[in-house]
């Protein structure tokens, strides 16, 4: 396109003169170069326009750019807004599914199940991880809080043991509806040597069984005060707790609050949820509301809720409808019978 | 290609000698059409033996087994198919040892013999073996190809030309369709050609393997072993001086010069009396005399041209032969077993195949990995057993879904599969994961790890099953 400006020889220079000898040649770049510059700068002002660089107000709205001819003004939140798209449309069968059905069906569903398993973790780690930790491992809270804090904030989730019932539609029902532990404080109706006494006979009934507890003459005192005041009211006199009413089964090795002797005086003392400051807390908030027109207006719905159900059912510890309790099968060798619950 | 070098004593393989031979250098920048002439002989025998080699790649993949495709890279499904053997991606590192030992192949086989590949097997110069057979069919003799180039254009020079590229363009379609229905059921394919139902992958497959074809092996030729072919150019590292190629005997033949000259026969000549045979039947156009050279393809066809004149002239043959440098240049020849480098490469051979032998006799038909829960790591249930949580992947690796049920060797006393009798579908050449709960009493879990080898088993035939061994976690202790 453009002649050879460096033949040599010929080139002329700028004139000046540095130094004596030192002179500047004039050399332009080819003329095909030349024009892609200038065209290139044409073109960014063009797309500078079109993009739109800096969103323009004509006519009373944001200029959009105008887009090329077929291709839409692309922004990447229209792009985000497509991706989501084609991951809801894979979704949509399963979750046109889950809505019409029963969490104990969508366990039956192996497919499903699965599905919701994926989904159900992104829930539960946004709602429910705060308190009862990733993965439903519990939150321990430990020296620094006060003493009716320590021990776990909320009850683990991988285990069998449930102050309401570990069932599917149980599990459904405590997260929709929510829970609220309730145990009256003792400070005023028992002395303190009655506390401790049973205290200590509550702890060797976790730790080595209501048998064994019941045998033991060192807890006998505690096993009086337990029979004879208002423990059994609401514990049973097997001492194994009534899920209707939420109340722990003592004769396990699952603690819902602090298990050490401190721990559970403090429970005993000053009961949870019994209004007196020094209570523990254990609340179990409503995650299902809805209003009057019966529209849902809390921040998961029933569908989320029976995702969260199935996720935590499939932790480890959630039982089956026909079984009360899926207790170890306990082998032959092995040395004391583990107290079935 | 070039004329002979003349070789001034002083400054060859001095700096200077290099760039004062440069005067003398031809390149071959393809502006002549080479027409090379197909002389008969054992070399022509042999290279028509060894290229129809690439039969098998125009109907192996028609073969079936089984009622299905029995050699099918089937990439769509990441699956590949040799006979009975089906191969998933995960042993698919096989492949590199495959490579490895067709690359120290070809290194071996080129540091005993030069360039084989490039003078028997080469797609490129089997390709162009086949089109200039076709035209010299159809066009004639080099000479007449050579006059009909320069003769203008006439109807019997265009129906030649027309006829030619058609067969040409045939055969290039046939080659695309050949390489891809390696890669999907041929017969599907050809259902779907003939009804117009290609997938644009296989459109654009088509059609680059067709254009590239018919322009590499029709009109690129022996440019693309000159210019295109890296393994042209490394070569040369690959052969030494106890490499065999086909090589003019300069001793014996220089200084080269007519037979007669003027009806006497010239006296104190050397065996080579310049006839050019050499250099006619060249498909790539070099002159063989100028020593091993870049162009050279080691096809040994100036061979067979050249033992035909020295039949004809009375002289024994092989002015041309396989011959390493040593024993052009009197030196002492070693051995074809002295050659430490060929043994080297065949060590690697060794190796890579003993692998893939290995790989092809353990490839099983379940692989298991398990991969215990991570947070937490145990779980105390509540009446004080232990449970740990694992991953189960299983890949069923045969061709129908199995249902398998899962056991455990050695952990901790007492324990037991949640669910054991439970079995889990996996379907065939996927991968299935599934989680296994295992329990166990409290006062047995006497280590932080305990050691438990988990086995899935296929529930119709025990003997198709996998092992993983991983732990059991506890408290510490």
């Amino acid at each position: 396109m453009s002649d050879n400006h460096n033949s040599a020889g010929g080139v002329p220079t700028t004139g000046h003169l540095w130094d004596d000898d030192l002179a500047d040649y004039i050399n332009q770049p080819p003329k095909w170069w030349m024009l892609g510059l200038t065209a290139s700068a044409l073109w960014v002002v063009i797309y500078w326009i079109m993009y739109p660089a800096i969103p323009l107000a004509i006519n009373g709205t944001y200029f959009k750019g105008f887009g090329l001819p077929g291709s839409g003004q692309w922004t990447a939140i229209k792009e985000l807004a497509a991706d989501q798209a084609e991951l809801d449309a894979v979704r949509q069968p399963y979750e046109d599914k889950i809505k019409t059905m029963t969490p104990a069906a969508i366990l039956a569903d192996d497919k499903l199940s699965e599905y919701v398993t994926r989904s159900g973790k992104v829930l539960f780690s946004d709602n429910c991880a705060a308190c009862h930790g990733q993965n439903g491992v519990g939150t321990i809270q430990a020296g620094k809080f006060a003493v009716r804090e320590q021990g776990l904030m909320a009850p683990v989730l991988l285990d069998d043991d449930w102050l309401y019932g570990g069932k599917i539609d149980t599990l459904y029902e405590t997260i929709a509806n929510g829970r609220q532990g309730m145990m009256v404080a003792h400070k005023d109706s028992l002395t303190a040597q009655q506390i401790d006494d049973v205290a200590k006979y509550v702890k060797a009934m976790s730790d080595a069984g209501k048998a064994a507890a019941d045998g033991d003459a060192a807890v006998a005192a505690g096993k009086k005060v337990f029979a004879e005041s208002d423990c059994t009211a609401c514990h049973g006199a097997d001492a194994k707790g009534i899920q209707a009413m939420g109340s722990a089964n003592l004769t396990d090795k699952i603690w819902r609050f602090d298990g050490s002797l401190e721990g559970i005086k403090q429970t005993i003392t000053y009961g949870v949820n019994s209004g007196d400051a020094n209570a523990r807390v254990a609340i179990m908030p409503v995650w299902l509301k809805k209003d009057e027109q019966g529209h849902v207006v809390s921040k998961l719905d029933e569908t989320a809720i029976k995702k969260l159900a199935v996720y935590v059912y499939k932790f480890g510890g959630g039982q089956k409808e026909d079984v009360a309790a899926a207790p170890v099968a306990a082998p032959a060798e092995a040395a004391p019978a583990p107290e079935a619950k | 290609m070039s004329e002979p070098v003349k070789k001034t004593g002083a400054e060859v393989g001095s700096v200077t000698g290099i760039y004062n031979e440069h005067i003398e250098w031809t390149t071959n920048l393809g502006d002549k059409t080479i027409h090379a002439k197909r002389a008969p002989g054992r070399f022509r025998t042999l290279k028509y033996i060894t290229e129809s080699f690439w039969l098998i790649f125009f109907f192996g993949a028609y073969l079936r087994w089984n009622g299905k495709q029995a050699l099918l890279l089937d990439v769509n499904n990441r699956q590949f198919h040799f006979f009975n053997l089906t191969i998933l991606p995960q042993d698919i590192w096989m492949v590199s040892l495959l490579l490895l030992l067709l690359a120290m192949t070809l290194f071996a086989v080129t540091s005993v013999a030069s360039r084989v590949f490039c003078g028997y097997f080469c797609f490129q110069t089997s390709w162009v073996d086949l089109f200039t057979w076709i035209e010299e069919k159809i066009e004639g003799n080099p000479n007449k190809r050579h006059k009909l180039d320069a003769a203008p254009m006439s109807a019997e020079k265009f129906r030649l030309k027309a006829t030619k590229h058609l067969i040409w363009i045939v055969i290039s379609v046939f080659t695309g369709i050949s390489f891809t229905i390696w890669f999907e059921d041929a017969f599907v394919y050809w259902h779907d050609l003939t009804s117009f139902h290609l997938s644009m992958m296989e459109m654009v497959t088509l059609a680059a393997f067709t254009v590239g074809t018919y322009v590499l092996a029709g009109f690129m030729r022996e440019q693309a072993c000159l210019w295109l072919c890296p393994y042209a150019r490394i070569q040369a590292v690959m052969a030494d001086s106890q490499t065999i190629l086909p090589a003019y005997d300069l001793l014996r033949g220089e200084p080269r010069g007519k037979l007669r000259h003027a009806g006497k026969v010239v006296e104190q000549q050397g065996d080579c009396i310049d006839c050019f045979q050499c250099v006619q039947v060249c498909p790539t156009g070099v002159d063989i005399r100028d020593g091993q050279q870049l162009g050279c393809i080691t096809c040994g066809l100036c061979l067979d041209a050249c033992d035909s004149v020295m039949d004809k002239i009375g002289r024994p043959r092989g002015l041309i032969r396989y011959a390493s440098l040593d024993e052009l240049e009197g030196r002492p020849v070693h051995k074809l077993y002295q050659h430490p480098r060929t043994w080297v490469y065949i060590g690697i051979i060794i190796l890579a195949l003993g692998g893939i032998i290995y790989g092809l006799a353990h490839l099983g038909s379940l692989t298991l990995r398990v991969a215990p829960e991570r947070q937490p790591l145990f779980v105390r249930m509540s009446d004080g057993s232990i449970q740990n949580k694992y991953t189960f992947k299983v890949l069923n690796k045969t061709d129908k879904d199995l249902n398998v049920k899962v056991s455990a060797e050695g952990g901790v006393k007492g324990q037991i599969i949640v669910d054991a009798d439970k079995t889990q579908l996996v379907h065939h050449g996927k991968a299935a994961g599934f989680t296994v709960f295992v329990k166990a009493p409290g006062e047995n879990v006497l280590e932080e790890a305990t050691k438990v080898e988990f086995r899935v088993e296929n529930v119709d035939n025990p003997a198709m099953a996998a092992e993983y061994s991983t732990v059991f976690n506890g408290p510490k202790r």
